[in-house]
């Protein structure tokens, strides 16, 4: 190679032309397109699980005491306790700051607090800290100093037994919790229902029957009989329910600041303890999978900045599902119209390049759509068509958001991409594929139903992921036909009719929205804003693997030879 | 030229005297059939006689006509925009744009097997019987009935009997032409239309399909479009030569071959031109 150099001295351009002739610079161009890409991915997943994953990791306590001259108002003392939540440089660019998360926010009045690093004086990890979670004003950071039991004896926290004890109590408060829970929300919640439903029937009765009429008067009357019962039954409820509230407040545990207050807290607001300075790093990881755990199955609290994200991940699933359910057949349906029954004139472009423009449209603005068309429209119609009494009470049932507007909406909003993937998908069928089925004696739509669309059926199914994958995403319609900071029951329970349409319901999407700009407090919000960002990600990526794996197969079914 | 024609089987009528090929009844009358994709013309004045159960050649060189007036025995050109016909042609005396007869039902009569092969991505067994799948027909007995009869007219079920459930892609080339014969006659058709069957095949295969299409004359009528001379000498009963969308000249294949009445032909034989 260095002779063909040394006599191509003088030839420059002959050696400059094979370079761009072979294809090297685009090579690498188009290789470096590709790494920039990644990057951009892997550096926002990046972001995402560096500042998520930490609040579910166990952090430890440090105790804090500050320069003689550092004011700290509302902690007053000079020394405190706390969590270190993050260190960073103020805006002057030189003066480095940390922040604490002290919980005991029912004495503090906050929960975080930002110190100059210069005013700490000494920080350490004192083992007899201890963190536990609580039902209201967040966390308890302390030194414990004593059980104060229902029948009065009392236990003192450097006692053997202290450690066990403290836990049996909290287990036997959180299961009495739970049978709160069932008691309050499913049964007496039952009969609220049925107390309200008894409501509307009077009503309807007094409209339908004329006023001292006999039947009126039988009518009333079953529906008195059935109303004292469930009273009845309301008041025994309640006796129970009050009863288990009681129970909850009969110990107490009492527990001391680094400042030296002391402070006493019933143990039925107790949800979980640990020694935060005495964990094994084993024990720190069963604790992060156990806080991860709770956060994927629990309800949220605390304005949603505590607890779990359940109901929200329950939400963004079945919705999902639903919009996909209807889109793939409505899309499919539309372009196999456009691509193999309509005469290709310019009608057919027309429509064709409109479907395909849909997709550029702002969410935004199907949002304001699936208000003004589906609920104000439909809705009122169907509310008034079936759910008379109850709209003329004022009571909306689906002149409202709910699962199914919110769920028509984003299938509205995702049929350009089914319709177009679809579309390409028929197209792809090999010529020779429909000529045989035809030549069999097969009609048009035979050949469709049974060689073209299973052929297609792996092109259909990226549409149907493009689709979930943008549609899972979008927040901005839903605002506006369905989804809620905070809902009471789950879109789909045990009562019929099992799915409840009508219901509003909480997403992924929109808990992020919520937590970023409308919390109380966003200090608190943004560890779990992030956390709920990574899940929204790692559902979707589900949903389209399970969708890529189906297409994987359907694929190796569907391989036509080359010959 | 040699002529290396088979032995033709003499066909005796009910008296028990032989028929001569030009005595058979005829299948498909094709009259003063001109055909048109849009303006122009790719069929001019198109008159032949198909005599039933023979092989019926179509020879010529590339772009003379022959798919399309093969094609149009079958209505398969249906498929394109803006097709025109003047004349007519007759399957048994009815004629194929008979408005009182369906497409399909034309189709089910008349089978087709294409130049490249074009099994379904389906099993072996689902390939052969899908005209009586289509036809709604789920007797499993009539259906195992229909693909055994079918596969071993296509000279194809000792190959693959123990197989049938497999894909059919998983063929050599040469067994998917006879699988798409089979499927073909799966539905017991009057006529079988093979346009080019063995372009895409190796001479070993071509030579096993060649000797399917002279066991199948016996039953079939079979029109065949063929690039090779060699071949519709072999096979053939009859032999039409097109040019330019006519027909030029239409004889018992050997007297084409060795005494053809037209200079056009004799130069298309000798391979002057073509």
């Amino acid at each position: 190679m260095s002779e063909a150099n040394n006599q191509d001295r003088g030839n420059k351009p002959e050696r400059l032309d094979r370079k761009a002739v072979s294809g090297e610079p685009m090579v690498w161009l188009s290789g470096m397109g590709l790494a920039i890409g990644l990057l951009l991915i892997i550096g926002l997943l990046g972001v995402i699980v560096w500042h998520g994953v930490p609040y579910f990791w166990p952090k430890r306590v440090v105790e804090v005491t500050v320069t003689p001259d550092t004011q700290l108002p509302g902690v007053e003392a000079k020394t405190f306790n706390g969590e270190l939540r993050m260190q960073r440089l103020k805006a002057d660019g030189v003066t480095a700051e940390s922040q604490f998360y002290l919980g005991n926010r029912d004495i503090y009045g906050f929960s975080f607090k930002f110190l100059n690093d210069s005013s700490i004086e000494k920080m350490s990890y004192p083992q007899g800290l201890i963190s536990i979670e609580r039902e209201e004003y967040g966390g308890a950071i302390g030194y414990p100093v004593k059980l104060v039991l229902g029948n009065g004896s009392e236990i003192p926290a450097e006692s053997d037994g202290f450690d066990g004890q403290l836990e049996e109590l909290i287990d036997e408060v959180s299961q009495r919790r739970k049978d709160i829970k069932k008691l309050a929300k499913h049964k007496i919640g039952k009969v609220n229902d049925r107390l309200a439903e008894l409501k509307f029937e009077e009503i309807e009765a007094r409209k339908e029957y004329a006023e001292g009429s006999a039947l009126l008067d039988s009518e009333l009357g079953g529906i008195e009989e059935e109303r004292a019962k469930l009273e009845a039954t309301y008041l025994k409820l309640e006796k129970e329910l009050n009863e288990l509230y009681e129970e909850q407040e009969k110990d107490s545990l009492v527990y001391r600041l680094a400042s030296g207050q002391e402070t006493e807290m019933t143990l039925g607001k107790a949800i979980d303890f640990h020694y935060p300075n005495r964990l094994s790093f084993l024990e720190r990881c069963l604790l992060f999978l156990s806080k991860l755990w709770v956060y994927l199955s629990e309800d949220p609290r605390e304005a949603n900045t505590e607890g779990g994200v359940f109901p929200a991940i329950f939400g963004t699933f079945v919705m999902t599902l639903l919009m996909s359910i209807l889109v793939t057949p409505l899309g499919v349906i539309a372009a196999i119209y456009l691509r193999e029954y309509a005469r290709q004139g310019l009608l057919v472009r027309s429509v064709r390049i409109s479907v395909n423009n849909l997709a550029g449209v702002p969410s935004i603005v199907f949002g304001v759509f699936g208000l003004g068309f589906f609920i104000y429209i439909v809705g009122d119609g169907i509310d008034n068509l079936f759910f008379k009494t109850k709209a003329e009470e004022g009571v909306a049932t689906f002149k409202t958001g709910g699962m199914l507007w919110a769920s028509l909406t984003l299938a509205l909003m995702t049929i350009p991409v089914v319709v177009v993937a679809t579309e390409e998908a028929l197209a792809a069928v090999p010529r020779g594929m429909r000529e045989a089925s035809l030549a069999c004696g097969g009609s048009k739509w035979q050949t469709i139903q049974r060689i073209v669309l299973p052929a297609a059926l792996p092109g259909i199914i990226t549409g149907l992921v493009l689709a979930m994958a943008r549609g899972a995403g979008e927040v901005a319609p839903l605002m506006l036909v369905g989804v809620v900071e905070s809902a009471n029951e789950l879109p789909v329970t045990g009562t019929f009719p099992f799915i409840h349409m009508d219901q509003k319901f909480m997403h992924l999407g929109f808990q992020i929205y919520d937590l970023g700009f409308q919390s109380p407090d966003s200090e608190a919000a943004r560890p779990i804003a992030f956390a709920t960002a990574l899940l929204l990600i790692v559902l979707v990526v589900v949903l389209n693997l399970a969708a890529i794996i189906i297409r994987q197969r359907l694929r190796r079914k569907y391989i036509s030879s080359t010959f | 030229m040699s002529n290396v024609s088979t032995e033709q089987e003499v066909i005796h009528d009910s008296d028990g005297n032989p028929v001569k090929t030009s005595d058979r009844k005829i299948c498909i009358e094709v009259e003063d059939y001109d055909f048109f994709y849009g303006e122009s013309q790719a069929l001019i004045k198109n008159n032949i006689s198909v005599p039933e159960k023979q092989v019926t050649a179509l020879i010529g060189p590339s772009g003379c006509g022959k798919s399309t007036l093969l094609r149009n025995f079958n209505r398969m050109n249906d498929l394109i925009d803006g097709i025109s016909h003047n004349g007519d042609i007759k399957i048994y005396g009815r004629s194929v744009y008979d408005p009182n007869q369906e497409v399909i039902s034309l189709r089910k009569r008349v089978g087709m097997v294409f130049q490249k092969s074009n099994p379904f991505p389906k099993s072996i067994y689902e390939n052969v019987i899908y005209s009586l799948r289509i036809q709604g027909v789920k007797d499993r007995c009539v259906l195992d009935e229909t693909v055994e009869r079918s596969l071993k007219g296509a000279a194809l079920w000792d190959e693959v009997k123990d197989r049938l459930k497999e894909s059919a892609l998983g063929l050599s080339g040469g067994q998917m032409q006879r699988l798409c014969i089979a499927r073909a006659i799966a539905n017991e058709p009057e006529i079988i239309l093979m346009d080019e069957p063995c372009s895409a095949l190796d001479p070993i295969a071509t030579a096993k399909i060649e000797e399917l299409i002279t066991q199948l004359k016996k039953d079939y009528t079979m029109v065949i479009v063929t690039h090779n001379m060699q071949q519709a000498s072999r096979c053939s009963d009859i032999t039409a030569f097109l040019y330019l969308g006519e027909i030029v000249e239409v004889a018992d294949t050997d007297i084409l071959f060795n005494n053809p009445g037209q200079k056009q032909t004799e130069d298309y034989i000798s391979g002057r031109f073509g």
